[in-house]
C-alpha cells in the first residue's frame, strides 16, 4: 500500500498538513506515537497573540483548521493591541488544553481520505534523491509518494530539570530516535535548539483573591471566518491572574544557578531571546526589580495552572522554594516542574519556499524541525507543506506566498533565507508590509488561494468577491460624494471639532481621527442604495473605513511593494554556481551557495550578502 | 566566469614632468607582465607582498629607466587584486614607453576610475568610500583634497552610522509597543519620541547644510564678474590669473562668451566667470552672450559687482543682479583707482587691476565669503556628494512624516513606516541593510518574554 501523502507527527504542523492533503483528495496517513495526543499543546494553553494571531487568521483563510479548533475550545478571547491601529490588532485566546486536543482528534478522524496510524518512525527511506517512505518500529515499511516531516521537539529530545536529564520530546512522552540519523545519511545537516516551559501548579492551592486579574473581551471575536457567531463563545469564559517576582525570589533562584543545566554548559542548544527562562532574565536584566507572571488556566475542568513568565530548568526544589515567595503562590503545590528541552532541527536553508527539501524530492519539513517555535508558526508551515505535497501528487502548481501577501510568506522566506540562531517566532515588525497584512483582511487576501487548492468552498469565495466589489464601489462613491458645510458643520460643532469651509468629500471627513465612518454616513441625506447595503455588511464597512482612514499610509506601502517587486521578480537560476562569480565577497558567495536564493530580492535578505554583492549579481545576471 | 579577468594599467600620477611618475598595474597578469620587462635581483613572481624592488626596465635590449617596483598581492591591495606600482623618473616619454611595453604583455589601458571600480567590486571600499576616491581623483586643490580624504577616512560614514543607530533606538521603542504590548516594560511617550526625532532631524539638517560647503570644497566657488562694459572685468580676471586669455579691448561688449577660469586661493578653488554686459542688444551673438551672463549670475555663489572711478554706480544694473540671484553674496568693487580715487563709501572694496593695489584685500574677502555660514573644521563630516545629499534629504522627509504622525497621535505602526524608511535612506549612504536590526536592538535593551 502506498500513500499519496504521509505525515509524520500529529502536532499543529502535522494536523494541518494531513488535513489539507486529505481535503485536496490525496490518500493520506498521519503517523503519530499516540493518537490521543494529536494537537496537544506542549507549552502554554493559548493560541494567537501579536503576529501569531495574524498567522491563525491566514491559516483559516487558506482552509486550515487551527482557527476553528481554537474557537471551539477557547475559554478567554482577547483582541490585543486594540488601542493601536488595525494592522497590529491581534486575536488571542486561552484554550482548554484537553478539549483542544480532543477536538483535533475528532476533526482529523472524521476527515475523509485520512488515516491515523499509531506508530513510531525510526527511519526515513529514499532512493537516490526520491522519497520512498518510512520504517516504523511496528510495521516494516510505509510507502508514500510524498512525505511531510513535522516531528516537533521529539527528534532526540532531551529534557532537563536541574542537573537531571530525561530522554523525551514532551513530559511523559518518549523521544523519536533514528530519524535524525537516517536524514544525516541522506546528506542533511542538523543542529540543536533549546526551548523551555514553566512549572504547572495546582489551581486549588493558589490564593487568587489577592491577585489582579485579566478578563477576556466583553465582545469576544472568533478567529475563524466559518465560526457561527450567533452563540459564540461556546464555553464559559475565565480570567487570567497576574503576579510578580521580587528581589527575594531572585535571590532564591540564584542559589540554584550552580545546578542550572544552562549555566553549567550541559545544555548546548540555543534558546529564544524573546522567551527567556526566569534565570536568564535575572542575569541579563539584573537591575530589574521584578518580573511579571501570568497565571493561565489550563482548562475549565483542569486543576492545573500554567505560570507564564517563569520558564525554568532549575532544580525542582529551587523552583518550589522561589514560587512560595511569590504573592498568591505562598501555599502552591508544584504538580510538574518547569523543564528545558533540547531537540534536533534541520537548518531551513535545506528547504525551498515550498518547504520541500532541496536534497530529496517529495520530502517536506514543517514546524519545529525547521527551527521555529510556536503552534501558529508550525500550523502555517504544516498547511503550506501539506498543500505543496498534495499539489505535487496532483500535478498542481507550487504554492508559495509572497512577503507582500501574507505573514506566512514572510515566515517561510525568512526561514529559507536567514540563518536561524534561535527558535524563530513571528513578530509584526518582521513584515515590512505590515499595514497591508492585517488580520481583518486575511480572507480578502487569501480566499482565492484557498479556493484554488480546493480548501475554501466556492460559495465562500463568491461572497468575498461580492464584498470586494462593494468595498471598492463604496470607496469610489465616497471619494466623489461631497457634503455641504451647512449639513456638516453643526454636527462638527457639537462634537467640538473644526468646521469645514464649503464642501468636503465623505472620504476626507472619514480621515478625521475623531469621526467614525458610521457617523459620517449618518450625515448623508439622499442615500445611494449601495450605502444601505454597506451598512448591512459590518465586515465590508470595516474594510472601507480602514482603507479610507489610512489611505496615505496604505498607498505608500503599496508603492514600497512595487519597488521591491523589481528585485523579487529578478529570478536567479537555481543552477547558478556562485564560485564562478569572482567579484562576490567571500562570505556573500558562501551564503549564496548555501541558500541558493530564487530571486535577487531573496538574495538581498541573506545576512552577509552585501549591497555590492547584489549589484554584482545584477550585472552578472544581465550578462 | 568573472567580468574582471583582464589586467589594466594607467599612469597614477599627473601627466607631465615631475620628480617621479607612478604607473599602476592591476589584475591577475600584473606581476607576470612587469616581470617580462623588468630586470632586478630576482624575479618578481617570487617576491612577497608589500615589498619594493630596485631594477631596470628594458625594451628588448634598450634600457628605458632605473625604477622601483612595489608588489601588492591579492587581496591586500587597493583593488583587491594582484597589483604592481612602477616608480619611474618623472619624464612623460619614459612613462609612455613603459605603458606601451605593458600593453604588449597582456595588459590594457584602464578606463577612468576603473581601479576604484575594481576596488569596490572586490569589496575593498564601501559605496561612500568609493565615491570619495572618485572625488579625490578629481579634486583640484588642497582643501578640497582634505575634505575628500575626510570622507574617505569615514567621517561621513561614522556620522551617518551614529545617526542610524539613534534612529534604530527610536524605532525599537515604537516596535516594542507593537510586538510586546503585553510585556511589563516601559513604553516611550509621545514627548520623548518627538524629542528623539527632533534631535536626529537637527543633526540631519546640520549635515545637509554642509552640502553647499561640501560642494564648494569639491567643485569650487562660482564667482561671477559683473559690471557695465569697460569697467575692467577682464583686466581684473587677467590679473587674478596672471595670464591673458580673456580678450581685452576698448570696444564695449567684446566679451561675448563667458570666460571661465579657475584660481586657487589658500587651497580653495574659485571658478571665475567673466560676464558680458547685461544691456539690451539686437546683435544675436551679443544676445547669446547676455543670456549666458544671466545664467552665470544665477549660479554664482559670489557676485563681484565692478565699476570704475569714471562712472557712476549703476543702480539699475545692480537691481538686475539682485533680481537674478537673491541668495548669493554680492561684493561691490571700485576699479581703476590708479586713475585717481576720490573715496566712495558705496563700495565694499577699491582696487586697481592695473597696479594690483587692493587685490590682496579682494582675495581675503573672497576666501571669507566662501567660508561664511560654515563651521567647517577638518573634523567636520561634510556632505559633498550629490547622492549622499539626496539620501539625506529623503531621510529628512521621512523623519518629518514620522514626526507628523507622532504629533497626530497616530499609532506606532504608522510612525514606524517612515522611521524605517528613514533608516533605510541612511543605510543607502553607507550601504547597509536593516531587516533584523530593530528586533536585535529590542532583545538587547529590554527584558522581553513571559
Amino acid at each position: 500500500m502506498k500513500y499519496d501523502v504521509l505525515v509524520i507527527g500529529g502536532g499543529h504542523a502535522g494536523l494541518e498538513a494531513a488535513h489539507a492533503a486529505a481535503v485536496m483528495g490525496c490518500f493520506t496517513a498521519l503517523v503519530t506515537m499516540d493518537k490521543h495526543a494529536v494537537g496537544r499543546m506542549s507549552c502554554n494553553p493559548a493560541i494567537g497573540g501579536t503576529a501569531k494571531g495574524h498567522l491563525v487568521r491566514e491559516v483559516d483563510a487558506l482552509g486550515g483548521i487551527m482557527g476553528k479548533l481554537a474557537d471551539k475550545t477557547g475559554i478567554q478571547f482577547r483582541m490585543l493591541n486594540k488601542s493601536k491601529g488595525p494592522a497590529v490588532w491581534s486575536p488571542r485566546c486561552q484554550s482548554d488544553r484537553k478539549l483542544y486536543s480532543e477536538a483535533a482528534f475528532e476533526l482529523i478522524s472524521s476527515t475523509p481520505n485520512l488515516e491515523i496510524i499509531e506508530d513510531s518512525v525510526i527511519e526515513i527511506i529514499a532512493e537516490g534523491n526520491i522519497i520512498k517512505g518510512v520504517r516504523t518500529s511496528r510495521e516494516n515499511e510505509i510507502q508514500c509518494t510524498t512525505l511531510v516531516l513535522s516531528s516537533g521537539t521529539f527528534l532526540n529530545g532531551l529534557m532537563h530539570t536541574g542537573l537531571k536529564s530525561t530522554q523525551g520530546g514532551r513530559f511523559g512522552e518518549l523521544p523519536s530516535i533514528g530519524i535524525t540519523e537516517s536524514l544525516h545519511k541522506l546528506g542533511f545537516e542538523s543542529a540543536r535548539l533549546k526551548t523551555g516551559t514553566p512549572p504547572r501548579l495546582k489551581k486549588s492551592s493558589i490564593h487568587f483573591d489577592d491577585l489582579e486579574y485579566q478578563p477576556g473581551d466583553q465582545n469576544p471575536q472568533p478567529f475563524s471566518h466559518f465560526t457561527d457567531r450567533s452563540n459564540f463563545p461556546f464555553l464559559d469564559q475565565v480570567p487570567c491572574h497576574i503576579t510578580y517576582t521580587d528581589r527575594e525570589v531572585h535571590k532564591i533562584l540564584e542559589k540554584g544557578f550552580k545546578e542550572s543545566p544552562m549555566f553549567t554548559g550541559i545544555i548546548k542548544g540555543t534558546g529564544p531571546r524573546y522567551c527567556p527562562s526566569i534565570e536568564d532574565k535575572i542575569v541579563r536584566f539584573a537591575d530589574k526589580e521584578r518580573h511579571q507572571l501570568f497565571l493561565e488556566p489550563e482548562g475549565l475542568d483542569s486543576d492545573l495552572i500554567y505560570v507564564n513568565g517563569f520558564s525554568t530548568s532549575l532544580p525542582a526544589n529551587i523552583q518550589i522554594e522561589a514560587l512560595h515567595k511569590i504573592k498568591g503562590l505562598e501555599d502552591c503545590e508544584l504538580v510538574r516542574p518547569g523543564y528545558a528541552v533540547e531537540y534536533d532541527f534541520f537548518p531551513p536553508q535545506q528547504v525551498d519556499l515550498t518547504l520541500e527539501t532541496k536534497l530529496i524530492n517529495g520530502l517536506y519539513f514543517a514546524g519545529q524541525i525547521n527551527g521555529t517555535s510556536g503552534y501558529e508558526e508550525a500550523a502555517a508551515q504544516g498547511l503550506v507543506a501539506g498543500i505543496n505535497a498534495a499539489a505535487k501528487v496532483k500535478g498542481l502548481p507550487e504554492f508559495v506566498l509572497k512577503r507582500s501577501e501574507a505573514y506566512i510568506g514572510v515566515l517561510i522566506d525568512d526561514l529559507v533565507v536567514k540563518s536561524t540562531e534561535e527558535p524563530y517566532r513571528m513578530f509584526t515588525s518582521r513584515a515590512e508590509h505590515r499595514l497591508l497584512l492585517r488580520q481583518d483582511n486575511a480572507d480578502r487576501r487569501l480566499f482565492l488561494y484557498g479556493n484554488r487548492y480546493g480548501l475554501i468552498p466556492s460559495d465562500s469565495l463568491e461572497k468575498i468577491s461580492e464584498d470586494e466589489s462593494l468595498i471598492n464601489n463604496s470607496i469610489n462613491l465616497f471619494n466623489n460624494l461631497k457634503l455641504h458645510a451647512r449639513v456638516v458643520n453643526s454636527f462638527l460643532e457639537n462634537k467640538g471639532l473644526s468646521e469645514i469651509d464649503s464642501t468636503e468629500t465623505i472620504s476626507k471627513l472619514c480621515k478625521r481621527p475623531e469621526l467614525s465612518i458610521k457617523e459620517v454616513i449618518g450625515l448623508i441625506n439622499d442615500k445611494d442604495p449601495m450605502i444601505g447595503t454597506l451598512l448591512q455588511n459590518e465586515k465590508a464597512l470595516e474594510q472601507v473605513e480602514i482603507e479610507l482612514k489610512y489611505e496615505g499610509y496604505i498607498k505608500r506601502q503599496y508603492e514600497m511593494v512595487e519597488r521591491m517587486e523589481k528585485y523579487e521578480s529578478a529570478k536567479i537560476p537555481l543552477t547558478l554556481n556562485y564560485h564562478n562569480v569572482k567579484a562576490l565577497s567571500t562570505e556573500g558567495r558562501e551564503k549564496l551557495n548555501k541558500v541558493k536564493p530564487r530571486s535577487l530580492g531573496q538574495a538581498s535578505r541573506i545576512s552577509g550578502v552585501t549591497p555590492s554583492d547584489i549589484s554584482i549579481l545584477l550585472v552578472y545576471l544581465k550578462n | 566566469m568573472s567580468f574582471i579577468e583582464d589586467t589594466i594599467t594607467a599612469l597614477a600620477t599627473p601627466p607631465g614632468f615631475g620628480a617621479i611618475s607612478v604607473i599602476r598595474v592591476s589584475g591577475e597578469a600584473s606581476i607576470a607582465a612587469v616581470d617580462n620587462i623588468f630586470i632586478g635581483k630576482r624575479k618578481l613572481s617570487v617576491a612577497k607582498s608589500h615589498t619594493v624592488h630596485y631594477g631596470k626596465i628594458f625594451n628588448s635590449d634598450e634600457m628605458i629607466d632605473d625604477v622601483l617596483v612595489t608588489i601588492f598581492k591579492a587581496p591586500n591591495s587597493y583593488t583587491g587584486e594582484d597589483s604592481v606600482e612602477i616608480s619611474t623618473h618623472g619624464n612623460p616619454l619614459i612613462a609612455k614607453t613603459i605603458l606601451e611595453l605593458l600593453t604588449k604583455n597582456n595588459v590594457r589601458l584602464a578606463e577612468p576610475g576603473e581601479f576604484t571600480k575594481r576596488a569596490f567590486l572586490n569589496n575593498r571600499l564601501d559605496l561612500s568610500q568609493a565615491e570619495a576616491v572618485a572625488d579625490v581623483i578629481s579634486s583640484h586643490t588642497e582643501a578640497s583634497l582634505r575634505g575628500a580624504r575626510n570622507q574617505l577616512n569615514g567621517l561621513l560614514s561614522l556620522k551617518v552610522d551614529e545617526l542610524r543607530s539613534l534612529l534604530l533606538n527610536a524605532a525599537s521603542f515604537v516596535e516594542l509597543e507593537l510586538d510586546f504590548a503585553e510585556e511589563d516594560v516601559e513604553f516611550i511617550g509621545k514627548k520623548d519620541l518627538l524629542a528623539r526625532i527632533d534631535n536626529i532631524l537637527a543633526e540631519i539638517n546640520t549635515l545637509l547644510s554642509t552640502y553647499s560647503f561640501g560642494r564648494i570644497l569639491r567643485d569650487g566657488v562660482n564667482v561671477a564678474l559683473v559690471g557695465v562694459p569697460n569697467v575692467g572685468k577682464s583686466s581684473l580676471l587677467n590679473y587674478l590669473l596672471k595670464e591673458s586669455r580673456a580678450i581685452v579691448s576698448e570696444i564695449p561688449g567684446t566679451t561675448r562668451d563667458i570666460i571661465r577660469e579657475e584660481v586657487s586661493i589658500d587651497g580653495f578653488l574659485f571658478k571665475l566667470f567673466d560676464t558680458a554686459g547685461l544691456r539690451f542688444s539686437k546683435d544675436p551673438v551679443e544676445l547669446e552672450g547676455i543670456n549666458r551672463s544671466r545664467e552665470a549670475i544665477q549660479s554664482a555663489d559670489i557676485v563681484l559687482f565692478i565699476n570704475d572711478v569714471e562712472q557712476d554706480f549703476d543702480q539699475l544694473l545692480y537691481n538686475d543682479v539682485l533680481k537674478l540671484n537673491k541668495k548669493s553674496k554680492i561684493i561691490t568693487l571700485l576699479n581703476k583707482i590708479d586713475k585717481g580715487y576720490k573715496g566712495d563709501k558705496k563700495y565694499d572694496l577699491t582696487l586697481s587691476a592695473l597696479t594690483g593695489e587692493g587685490i590682496d584685500i579682494l582675495l581675503k574677502s573672497l576666501k571669507n565669503s566662501a567660508l561664511i555660514n560654515s563651521n567647517y573644521s577638518e573634523k567636520t563630516a561634510v556632505v559633498s556628494n550629490l547622492r549622499h545629499y539626496q539620501c539625506l534629504t529623503k531621510c529628512q522627509e521621512d523623519l518629518s512624516k514620522a514626526r507628523e504622525s507622532t504629533s497626530n497621535n497616530m499609532s506606532g505602526e504608522f510612525i514606524s513606516v517612515d522611521l524605517r524608511n528613514a533608516i533605510n535612506s541612511l543605510g543607502e549612504i553607507i550601504g547597509e541593510v536593516t531587516s533584523e536590526d530593530v528586533l536585535n536592538n529590542i532583545f538587547t535593551k529590554f527584558c522581553i518574554g513571559k
